[in-house]
Protein backbone atom coordinates (compact mmCIF):
# COMPACT_ATOMS: atom_id res chain seq x y z
CA UNK A 1 0.00 0.00 0.00
CA UNK A 2 1.32 3.23 -0.89
CA UNK A 3 1.58 6.08 1.24
CA UNK A 4 -0.59 9.58 0.82
CA UNK A 5 1.10 11.55 -2.08
CA UNK A 6 1.58 15.44 -1.27
CA UNK A 7 2.76 17.81 -3.87
CA UNK A 8 6.20 19.23 -3.96
CA UNK A 9 4.33 22.51 -3.81
CA UNK A 10 0.43 23.16 -3.98
CA UNK A 11 -1.10 24.21 -7.23
CA UNK A 12 2.06 22.74 -9.28
CA UNK A 13 0.25 19.70 -10.91
CA UNK A 14 -3.07 17.54 -9.96
CA UNK A 15 -3.06 13.62 -9.98
CA UNK A 16 -6.66 12.61 -10.27
CA UNK A 17 -7.81 8.86 -8.24
CA UNK A 18 -7.58 7.50 -11.95
CA UNK A 19 -3.64 8.37 -11.93
CA UNK A 20 -3.87 10.98 -14.63
CA UNK A 21 -1.42 14.20 -14.33
CA UNK A 22 -1.97 17.83 -15.49
CA UNK A 23 0.54 20.39 -15.06
CA UNK A 24 -1.41 23.60 -13.72
CA UNK A 25 -0.66 26.91 -16.02
CA UNK A 26 -2.33 29.79 -17.20
CA UNK A 27 -3.27 31.58 -20.64
CA UNK A 28 -2.86 34.60 -21.37
CA UNK A 29 -6.22 35.81 -23.09
CA UNK A 30 -4.68 39.53 -24.35
CA UNK A 31 -1.44 37.31 -25.95
CA UNK A 32 -2.49 33.97 -26.16
CA UNK A 33 0.36 32.78 -24.66
CA UNK A 34 0.39 30.18 -21.89
CA UNK A 35 2.90 30.32 -18.71
CA UNK A 36 3.76 27.53 -16.11
CA UNK A 37 3.57 27.80 -13.23
CA UNK A 38 0.29 29.66 -13.04
CA UNK A 39 0.51 33.04 -12.17
CA UNK A 40 -1.54 36.28 -12.15
CA UNK A 41 0.44 38.02 -15.03
CA UNK A 42 1.72 37.27 -18.21
CA UNK A 43 5.37 37.58 -18.47
CA UNK A 44 5.15 38.38 -21.96
CA UNK A 45 2.79 41.57 -22.33
CA UNK A 46 2.53 41.74 -18.58
CA UNK A 47 -1.40 42.08 -18.82
CA UNK A 48 -3.62 40.81 -16.19
CA UNK A 49 -5.85 39.23 -17.89
CA UNK A 50 -4.73 35.87 -17.17
CA UNK A 51 -7.39 32.63 -16.75
CA UNK A 52 -5.69 29.25 -14.96
CA UNK A 53 -5.86 26.56 -17.38
CA UNK A 54 -5.25 22.76 -16.72
CA UNK A 55 -1.91 22.33 -19.69
CA UNK A 56 -1.86 18.87 -21.50
CA UNK A 57 -0.54 15.77 -20.24
CA UNK A 58 1.44 15.07 -23.19
CA UNK A 59 3.89 16.67 -25.04
CA UNK A 60 7.64 15.86 -27.35
CA UNK A 61 10.84 15.62 -25.94
CA UNK A 62 13.00 18.66 -26.67
CA UNK A 63 16.05 17.74 -24.49
CA UNK A 64 17.41 15.49 -22.48
CA UNK A 65 20.43 14.80 -19.87
CA UNK A 66 20.67 12.78 -16.54
CA UNK A 67 21.64 14.37 -13.31
CA UNK A 68 23.78 11.69 -11.43
CA UNK A 69 25.24 13.98 -8.53
CA UNK A 70 22.74 15.63 -6.21
CA UNK A 71 21.77 19.35 -6.62
CA UNK A 72 21.76 21.03 -3.90
CA UNK A 73 18.38 21.45 -1.60
CA UNK A 74 17.66 17.46 -3.36
CA UNK A 75 17.30 14.86 -0.96
CA UNK A 76 15.87 12.18 -3.44
CA UNK A 77 17.09 9.44 -5.80
CA UNK A 78 19.67 9.83 -8.29
CA UNK A 79 20.79 9.36 -10.75
CA UNK A 80 17.45 10.93 -12.40
CA UNK A 81 16.72 12.32 -15.90
CA UNK A 82 16.24 16.00 -16.40
CA UNK A 83 15.09 17.76 -19.72
CA UNK A 84 12.53 20.10 -21.78
CA UNK A 85 8.87 18.91 -23.07
CA UNK A 86 7.39 20.96 -25.48
CA UNK A 87 3.46 20.55 -24.71
CA UNK A 88 0.66 21.31 -27.86
CA UNK A 89 0.38 24.81 -26.52
CA UNK A 90 3.73 25.99 -27.32
CA UNK A 91 5.01 25.98 -23.90
CA UNK A 92 8.48 24.20 -23.61
CA UNK A 93 8.71 23.58 -19.71
CA UNK A 94 11.46 22.59 -18.04
CA UNK A 95 10.88 18.91 -16.07
CA UNK A 96 11.84 15.82 -14.04
CA UNK A 97 12.45 13.22 -16.49
CA UNK A 98 12.50 9.42 -16.81
CA UNK A 99 15.74 7.63 -16.65
CA UNK A 100 16.90 8.84 -20.34
CA UNK A 101 18.07 5.43 -22.20
CA UNK A 102 18.76 5.25 -26.08
CA UNK A 103 14.88 5.85 -27.22
CA UNK A 104 14.95 9.19 -26.39
CA UNK A 105 15.62 11.64 -29.23
CA UNK A 106 13.60 14.96 -29.89
CA UNK A 107 9.96 14.35 -30.86
CA UNK A 108 9.24 11.22 -28.98
CA UNK A 109 5.91 11.35 -27.74
CA UNK A 110 6.06 11.88 -23.89
CA UNK A 111 3.04 11.60 -20.69
CA UNK A 112 2.99 13.40 -17.54
CA UNK A 113 3.77 11.60 -14.53
CA UNK A 114 4.42 11.68 -10.48
CA UNK A 115 7.89 11.07 -9.50
CA UNK A 116 8.67 10.21 -5.64
CA UNK A 117 11.13 12.21 -4.26
CA UNK A 118 11.20 11.14 -0.17
CA UNK A 119 8.96 10.54 2.80
CA UNK A 120 7.59 12.68 4.88
CA UNK A 121 7.49 12.29 8.81
CA UNK A 122 4.06 12.38 8.87
CA UNK A 123 4.40 9.01 6.62
CA UNK A 124 3.13 10.88 3.44
CA UNK A 125 5.62 10.51 0.18
CA UNK A 126 6.91 14.08 -1.31
CA UNK A 127 6.16 14.42 -5.26
CA UNK A 128 6.75 16.32 -8.09
CA UNK A 129 5.85 16.07 -11.68
CA UNK A 130 8.07 13.87 -14.16
CA UNK A 131 7.34 13.16 -17.98
CA UNK A 132 8.21 9.22 -19.51
CA UNK A 133 7.94 7.85 -23.05
CA UNK A 134 4.43 6.91 -23.52
CA UNK B 1 31.67 58.46 -24.31
CA UNK B 2 34.05 60.45 -22.34
CA UNK B 3 37.65 59.15 -22.32
CA UNK B 4 38.14 56.63 -19.32
CA UNK B 5 41.19 54.79 -18.60
CA UNK B 6 42.09 52.05 -16.88
CA UNK B 7 45.18 53.51 -14.57
CA UNK B 8 45.61 50.38 -12.70
CA UNK B 9 44.97 46.50 -12.22
CA UNK B 10 45.02 44.37 -9.52
CA UNK B 11 44.30 40.40 -8.82
CA UNK B 12 44.31 37.97 -6.25
CA UNK B 13 44.97 34.69 -7.87
CA UNK B 14 42.05 32.22 -8.31
CA UNK B 15 42.12 28.83 -6.33
CA UNK B 16 41.31 27.72 -3.09
CA UNK B 17 42.34 29.56 0.03
CA UNK B 18 40.96 28.36 3.00
CA UNK B 19 43.04 30.58 5.60
CA UNK B 20 42.46 33.67 4.01
CA UNK B 21 39.01 35.42 4.35
CA UNK B 22 37.03 37.23 1.38
CA UNK B 23 38.04 40.45 2.65
CA UNK B 24 41.78 39.48 2.43
CA UNK B 25 41.48 37.94 -1.09
CA UNK B 26 39.83 41.94 -1.77
CA UNK B 27 43.00 43.62 0.07
CA UNK B 28 45.39 42.04 -2.02
CA UNK B 29 43.49 42.78 -5.60
CA UNK B 30 42.92 46.69 -4.55
CA UNK B 31 46.22 47.70 -2.83
CA UNK B 32 47.84 45.86 -6.10
CA UNK B 33 45.64 47.91 -8.45
CA UNK B 34 45.80 51.71 -6.35
CA UNK B 35 49.81 50.75 -6.29
CA UNK B 36 50.01 50.47 -10.08
CA UNK B 37 47.42 53.56 -10.56
CA UNK B 38 49.88 55.78 -8.72
CA UNK B 39 47.85 55.33 -5.20
CA UNK B 40 45.18 57.84 -6.36
CA UNK B 41 42.48 58.88 -4.11
CA UNK B 42 38.91 57.97 -5.74
CA UNK B 43 36.02 59.26 -5.32
CA UNK B 44 33.87 56.55 -5.25
CA UNK B 45 33.70 52.26 -5.42
CA UNK B 46 31.74 49.45 -6.72
CA UNK B 47 32.35 45.92 -5.37
CA UNK B 48 30.91 43.27 -7.35
CA UNK B 49 30.11 40.05 -5.32
CA UNK B 50 27.18 37.64 -5.46
CA UNK B 51 28.07 35.54 -2.25
CA UNK B 52 30.24 37.98 0.31
CA UNK B 53 27.30 39.46 2.25
CA UNK B 54 26.42 42.70 3.39
CA UNK B 55 28.72 45.23 2.86
CA UNK B 56 30.95 43.13 1.56
CA UNK B 57 33.42 46.21 -0.11
CA UNK B 58 32.64 48.24 2.82
CA UNK B 59 34.79 45.71 4.90
CA UNK B 60 37.43 45.67 2.22
CA UNK B 61 38.22 49.48 2.23
CA UNK B 62 38.01 49.37 6.08
CA UNK B 63 40.68 46.90 6.62
CA UNK B 64 42.88 49.62 4.58
CA UNK B 65 41.66 52.47 5.67
CA UNK B 66 40.37 53.87 2.44
CA UNK B 67 36.70 54.70 4.00
CA UNK B 68 34.69 57.82 3.55
CA UNK B 69 33.56 57.54 0.30
CA UNK B 70 30.21 55.86 -1.33
CA UNK B 71 31.20 52.60 -1.59
CA UNK B 72 28.24 50.27 -3.35
CA UNK B 73 28.05 46.89 -3.75
CA UNK B 74 26.82 45.13 -7.11
CA UNK B 75 25.26 42.08 -7.71
CA UNK B 76 24.54 40.49 -11.51
CA UNK B 77 25.35 36.84 -11.00
CA UNK B 78 28.57 36.12 -13.13
CA UNK B 79 28.55 39.64 -14.26
CA UNK B 80 28.55 41.17 -11.20
CA UNK B 81 31.91 42.99 -11.67
CA UNK B 82 31.08 43.81 -15.15
CA UNK B 83 28.33 45.79 -14.00
CA UNK B 84 30.37 47.73 -11.41
CA UNK B 85 32.48 48.73 -14.23
CA UNK B 86 29.66 49.69 -16.29
CA UNK B 87 28.13 51.73 -13.62
CA UNK B 88 31.74 53.48 -12.69
CA UNK B 89 32.01 54.15 -16.43
CA UNK B 90 28.99 55.58 -16.91
CA UNK B 91 29.20 57.84 -13.28
CA UNK B 92 32.56 59.35 -14.99
CA UNK B 93 30.92 60.15 -18.44
CA UNK B 94 28.29 61.26 -16.74
CA UNK B 95 30.89 64.31 -14.71
CA UNK B 96 29.63 62.62 -11.21
CA UNK B 97 33.44 61.04 -10.52
CA UNK B 98 36.99 61.72 -12.02
CA UNK B 99 38.57 58.36 -10.60
CA UNK B 100 36.62 55.24 -9.61
CA UNK B 101 37.83 52.01 -7.48
CA UNK B 102 35.79 48.89 -9.41
CA UNK B 103 36.87 45.65 -7.62
CA UNK B 104 35.28 42.16 -7.08
CA UNK B 105 35.33 39.56 -4.75
CA UNK B 106 34.52 36.40 -3.85
CA UNK B 107 34.87 33.33 -1.84
CA UNK B 108 32.32 30.14 -3.56
CA UNK B 109 32.05 26.47 -1.74
CA UNK B 110 32.48 23.51 -3.48
CA UNK B 111 30.58 21.59 -6.14
CA UNK B 112 27.49 22.58 -7.84
CA UNK B 113 26.19 26.47 -6.99
CA UNK B 114 23.48 26.79 -4.37
CA UNK B 115 21.91 29.88 -5.59
CA UNK B 116 19.16 31.28 -3.99
CA UNK B 117 17.90 31.95 -7.03
CA UNK B 118 15.63 28.87 -7.06
CA UNK B 119 12.51 28.86 -5.05
CA UNK B 120 13.07 25.63 -2.09
CA UNK B 121 10.52 23.46 -4.05
CA UNK B 122 12.75 23.63 -6.97
CA UNK B 123 15.61 22.83 -4.97
CA UNK B 124 13.51 19.93 -3.01
CA UNK B 125 12.37 18.32 -7.20
CA UNK B 126 15.93 18.46 -7.97
CA UNK B 127 15.85 21.42 -10.48
CA UNK B 128 18.15 23.30 -8.79
CA UNK B 129 20.56 21.54 -10.97
CA UNK B 130 23.29 24.64 -12.66
CA UNK B 131 25.11 21.80 -14.64
CA UNK B 132 21.54 20.26 -16.20
CA UNK B 133 21.08 23.24 -17.78
CA UNK B 134 24.35 23.76 -19.09
CA UNK B 135 24.47 20.52 -20.51
CA UNK B 136 20.88 20.59 -22.13
CA UNK B 137 22.33 24.05 -23.98
CA UNK B 138 25.25 22.15 -24.99
CA UNK B 139 22.81 19.35 -26.69
CA UNK B 140 20.90 21.82 -28.25
CA UNK B 141 24.39 23.69 -30.03
CA UNK B 142 25.48 19.68 -30.77
CA UNK B 143 22.00 19.27 -32.44
CA UNK B 144 21.87 23.06 -34.38
CA UNK B 145 25.57 23.47 -35.56
CA UNK B 146 26.76 19.51 -35.73
CA UNK B 147 29.84 20.68 -32.93
CA UNK B 148 30.96 17.00 -31.44
CA UNK B 149 31.94 16.01 -28.04
CA UNK B 150 35.29 15.65 -29.14
CA UNK B 151 35.62 19.37 -30.44
CA UNK B 152 33.77 20.44 -27.05
CA UNK B 153 36.68 18.51 -25.24
CA UNK B 154 39.50 20.37 -27.80
CA UNK B 155 38.15 24.26 -25.95
CA UNK B 156 39.01 22.37 -22.41
CA UNK B 157 42.42 21.58 -23.64
CA UNK B 158 42.91 24.71 -25.58
CA UNK B 159 42.48 26.73 -22.62
CA UNK B 160 44.08 24.65 -20.26
CA UNK B 161 47.31 24.60 -22.36
CA UNK B 162 46.82 28.29 -22.05
CA UNK B 163 46.31 28.15 -18.43
CA UNK B 164 49.91 26.48 -17.96
CA UNK B 165 51.05 30.29 -18.47
CA UNK B 166 48.66 31.60 -15.69
CA UNK B 167 50.53 32.16 -12.35
CA UNK B 168 47.15 33.51 -11.26
CA UNK B 169 44.87 30.11 -12.61
CA UNK B 170 43.93 27.06 -10.45
CA UNK B 171 44.69 24.78 -12.60
CA UNK B 172 48.18 25.50 -14.25
CA UNK B 173 48.52 22.08 -16.08
CA UNK B 174 47.37 20.72 -19.65
CA UNK B 175 45.17 18.22 -20.43
CA UNK B 176 44.03 16.18 -23.45
CA UNK B 177 41.07 15.30 -25.21
CA UNK B 178 41.21 11.44 -24.34
CA UNK B 179 41.40 13.04 -20.30
CA UNK B 180 38.61 15.34 -20.93
CA UNK B 181 36.44 11.93 -22.59
CA UNK B 182 37.79 10.02 -19.64
CA UNK B 183 36.47 12.52 -16.43
CA UNK B 184 33.47 11.55 -15.18
CA UNK B 185 30.34 12.50 -16.58
CA UNK B 186 28.44 15.45 -14.96
CA UNK B 187 25.20 15.87 -17.13
CA UNK B 188 25.50 13.98 -20.21
CA UNK B 189 27.33 15.74 -22.41
CA UNK B 190 29.02 17.46 -20.19
CA UNK B 191 31.87 15.58 -18.77
CA UNK B 192 33.64 17.10 -15.71
CA UNK B 193 36.77 18.86 -16.82
CA UNK B 194 34.36 21.00 -19.47
CA UNK B 195 32.97 22.79 -16.36
CA UNK B 196 34.82 25.41 -14.40
CA UNK B 197 35.21 25.02 -10.95
CA UNK B 198 33.45 27.66 -8.40
CA UNK B 199 36.24 29.37 -6.39
CA UNK B 200 37.47 32.26 -4.57
CA UNK B 201 39.54 35.27 -6.28
CA UNK B 202 39.51 38.94 -6.28
CA UNK B 203 40.39 41.46 -9.26
CA UNK B 204 40.54 45.27 -9.00
CA UNK B 205 41.04 47.90 -11.93
CA UNK B 206 41.02 51.94 -11.34
CA UNK B 207 39.17 53.76 -13.84
CA UNK B 208 40.32 57.58 -14.31
CA UNK B 209 38.63 60.17 -16.58
CA UNK B 210 41.13 61.77 -19.56
CA UNK B 211 43.41 59.19 -21.49
CA UNK B 212 46.31 60.17 -22.67
CA UNK B 213 49.00 58.32 -25.35
CA UNK B 214 49.26 54.40 -24.96
CA UNK B 215 46.75 54.27 -21.96
CA UNK B 216 44.93 51.66 -22.36
CA UNK B 217 41.05 53.22 -22.59
CA UNK B 218 37.58 51.40 -21.55
CA UNK B 219 35.79 52.04 -25.16
CA UNK B 220 32.44 50.65 -23.67
CA UNK B 221 31.27 48.60 -20.49
CA UNK B 222 27.71 47.05 -21.58
CA UNK B 223 25.43 44.83 -19.44
CA UNK B 224 22.01 43.28 -20.41
CA UNK B 225 19.47 40.91 -19.45
CA UNK B 226 17.12 38.73 -21.31
CA UNK B 227 14.22 39.15 -23.39
CA UNK B 228 11.06 36.86 -22.14
CA UNK B 229 10.85 33.74 -23.20
CA UNK B 230 14.02 31.61 -23.52
CA UNK B 231 13.63 28.48 -21.69
CA UNK B 232 17.70 27.63 -22.07
CA UNK B 233 18.76 31.37 -21.42
CA UNK B 234 20.51 31.19 -17.66
CA UNK B 235 17.19 33.18 -16.70
CA UNK B 236 16.12 29.52 -15.93
CA UNK B 237 12.34 29.80 -15.94
CA UNK B 238 10.04 27.03 -15.59
CA UNK B 239 8.90 27.15 -19.12
CA UNK B 240 9.04 29.15 -22.03
CA UNK B 241 7.70 29.89 -25.67
CA UNK B 242 9.34 28.75 -29.23
CA UNK B 243 12.78 31.10 -28.32
CA UNK B 244 13.97 30.68 -32.30
CA UNK B 245 13.81 34.39 -32.54
CA UNK B 246 14.89 35.58 -29.25
CA UNK B 247 18.00 37.53 -29.64
CA UNK B 248 20.27 35.99 -26.65
CA UNK B 249 21.26 38.76 -23.51
CA UNK B 250 24.94 38.25 -25.36
CA UNK B 251 24.49 39.21 -28.86
CA UNK B 252 22.02 42.24 -27.34
CA UNK B 253 25.04 43.72 -25.56
CA UNK B 254 27.76 42.80 -28.29
CA UNK B 255 25.78 44.79 -30.29
CA UNK B 256 25.32 47.53 -27.59
CA UNK B 257 28.70 47.42 -27.05
CA UNK B 258 30.29 47.49 -30.65
CA UNK B 259 27.97 50.41 -31.29
CA UNK B 260 29.00 52.34 -28.47
CA UNK B 261 33.45 51.36 -29.07
CA UNK B 262 33.04 52.17 -32.88
CA UNK B 263 34.66 48.35 -33.84
CA UNK B 264 33.65 45.65 -35.31
CA UNK B 265 34.31 42.09 -34.51
CA UNK B 266 36.73 41.97 -37.35
CA UNK B 267 38.82 44.54 -35.41
CA UNK B 268 39.39 42.48 -32.55
CA UNK B 269 42.78 41.31 -31.56
CA UNK B 270 42.24 39.34 -28.53
CA UNK B 271 39.17 38.14 -26.38
CA UNK B 272 38.24 37.06 -22.87
CA UNK B 273 34.88 34.81 -22.62
CA UNK B 274 32.56 32.58 -20.17
CA UNK B 275 33.56 29.41 -20.58
CA UNK B 276 31.58 28.03 -17.58
CA UNK B 277 31.19 24.73 -19.82
CA UNK B 278 32.88 24.33 -23.00
CA UNK B 279 29.83 24.95 -25.18
CA UNK B 280 28.99 28.18 -23.46
CA UNK B 281 32.68 29.79 -25.17
CA UNK B 282 31.74 28.06 -28.64
CA UNK B 283 27.91 29.13 -28.35
CA UNK B 284 29.62 32.82 -27.25
CA UNK B 285 31.73 32.42 -30.45
CA UNK B 286 28.42 33.11 -32.52
CA UNK B 287 26.20 35.28 -29.99
CA UNK B 288 29.42 37.96 -29.71
CA UNK B 289 29.68 37.87 -33.88
CA UNK B 290 33.25 36.10 -33.81
CA UNK B 291 31.64 33.99 -36.22
CA UNK B 292 28.85 32.36 -38.74
CA UNK B 293 26.50 30.71 -36.76
CA UNK B 294 27.44 26.82 -36.98
CA UNK B 295 31.01 27.77 -38.03
CA UNK B 296 31.94 27.34 -34.25
CA UNK B 297 33.70 23.72 -34.69
CA UNK B 298 35.68 25.01 -37.31
CA UNK B 299 36.74 27.88 -35.62
CA UNK B 300 38.56 24.87 -32.84
CA UNK B 301 39.45 23.01 -35.10
CA UNK B 302 41.18 25.03 -37.01
CA UNK B 303 43.17 26.39 -33.62
CA UNK B 304 41.72 29.96 -34.78
CA UNK B 305 40.97 30.76 -31.26
CA UNK B 306 44.13 29.40 -29.82
CA UNK B 307 47.16 31.45 -28.50
CA UNK B 308 49.34 32.17 -31.75
CA UNK B 309 45.80 32.01 -33.97
CA UNK B 310 44.24 34.97 -35.46
CA UNK B 311 41.77 35.56 -32.67
CA UNK B 312 42.83 34.27 -29.25
CA UNK B 313 40.10 33.50 -27.19
CA UNK B 314 40.92 33.37 -23.28
CA UNK B 315 45.00 33.64 -23.41
CA UNK B 316 44.55 33.81 -19.22
CA UNK B 317 43.33 30.30 -19.44
CA UNK B 318 39.56 31.22 -19.33
CA UNK B 319 37.51 30.19 -16.29
CA UNK B 320 38.34 26.36 -17.33
CA UNK B 321 41.74 26.93 -15.95
CA UNK B 322 40.96 30.09 -13.31
CA UNK B 323 37.76 28.74 -11.72
CA UNK B 324 35.45 30.84 -11.11
CA UNK B 325 34.82 33.08 -8.04
CA UNK B 326 31.69 34.95 -9.10
CA UNK B 327 32.06 38.90 -8.32
CA UNK B 328 35.88 38.92 -9.21
CA UNK B 329 35.54 36.72 -12.74
CA UNK B 330 34.27 39.68 -15.41
CA UNK B 331 37.14 41.86 -13.85
CA UNK B 332 39.81 39.34 -13.79
CA UNK B 333 39.11 39.49 -17.75
CA UNK B 334 39.54 43.13 -17.45
CA UNK B 335 42.81 42.87 -15.53
CA UNK B 336 43.95 39.70 -18.41
CA UNK B 337 43.11 42.02 -21.14
CA UNK B 338 44.90 44.99 -19.90
CA UNK B 339 47.67 43.94 -19.17
CA UNK B 340 47.67 41.98 -23.11
CA UNK B 341 47.26 45.86 -24.60
CA UNK B 342 50.08 46.98 -22.68
CA UNK B 343 52.11 44.00 -23.87
CA UNK B 344 52.75 42.82 -20.80
CA UNK B 345 51.11 39.18 -20.38
CA UNK B 346 54.53 37.45 -20.52
CA UNK B 347 54.69 34.07 -22.20
CA UNK B 348 50.56 34.13 -23.17
CA UNK B 349 50.97 37.72 -24.97
CA UNK B 350 48.91 38.29 -27.99
CA UNK B 351 51.43 40.11 -30.31
CA UNK B 352 50.39 43.67 -31.20
CA UNK B 353 47.03 43.68 -29.50
CA UNK B 354 44.93 46.85 -29.72
CA UNK B 355 41.46 46.03 -29.61
CA UNK B 356 40.30 43.70 -27.21
CA UNK B 357 36.75 42.08 -25.79
CA UNK B 358 35.61 40.81 -22.40
CA UNK B 359 31.97 38.84 -22.23
CA UNK B 360 30.39 37.21 -19.37
CA UNK B 361 26.72 35.66 -19.19
CA UNK B 362 25.28 34.87 -15.89
CA UNK B 363 22.29 34.05 -13.35
CA UNK B 364 19.54 36.64 -14.24
CA UNK B 365 20.42 36.92 -16.76
CA UNK B 366 23.08 39.09 -17.03
CA UNK B 367 25.14 39.47 -20.30
CA UNK B 368 28.09 42.17 -20.32
CA UNK B 369 30.14 42.85 -23.05
CA UNK B 370 32.86 45.52 -22.35
CA UNK B 371 35.24 46.01 -24.63
CA UNK B 372 39.26 48.09 -23.95
CA UNK B 373 41.68 49.31 -26.60
CA UNK B 374 45.10 51.31 -26.61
Amino acid sequence: MSKPHVPVRPGLFEETASGVVHLLGSRCTACDRYLFPRGELCPYCSSTEVEPVMLSDVGELWGWTVVHTAPPGYEGPVPFGFGVVELPEGLRVITRLELPDTTFDVGVPMRLQVAELHDTEDDETVVTYTFAPT
Amino acid sequence: MTDVRISGVGLHPFGRFPDRTVTDLGVTAVRAALSEAGDPSFDAAFCGTAYAGVAAGHKVLSAIGRTGGPIIDIEAGCASGAAALMLAAGAIDAGQYDTVLVFGIEKMPKGIIRSSFFEPWREEAGLAATPAYFALRAQRLQRETGVTKEQLARVVVKNRRHGVQNPDAMFQSETTVEAVLGSRVVCEPLHLFMLCSPNEGAAAVVLQRGAGPGAVRLDAAVLRSHLPGSVLGEATPMSGVDDTNITPPTTLAAQDAFVRAGVTPTDLDVVECQDTDAARELLAYEELGLCEPGEQGRLIDTAATTLGGPLPVNPSGGLLSKGEPLGASALGQVVELTRQLRGAAGPRQVDGARVALAHTIGRGANASVTILSR
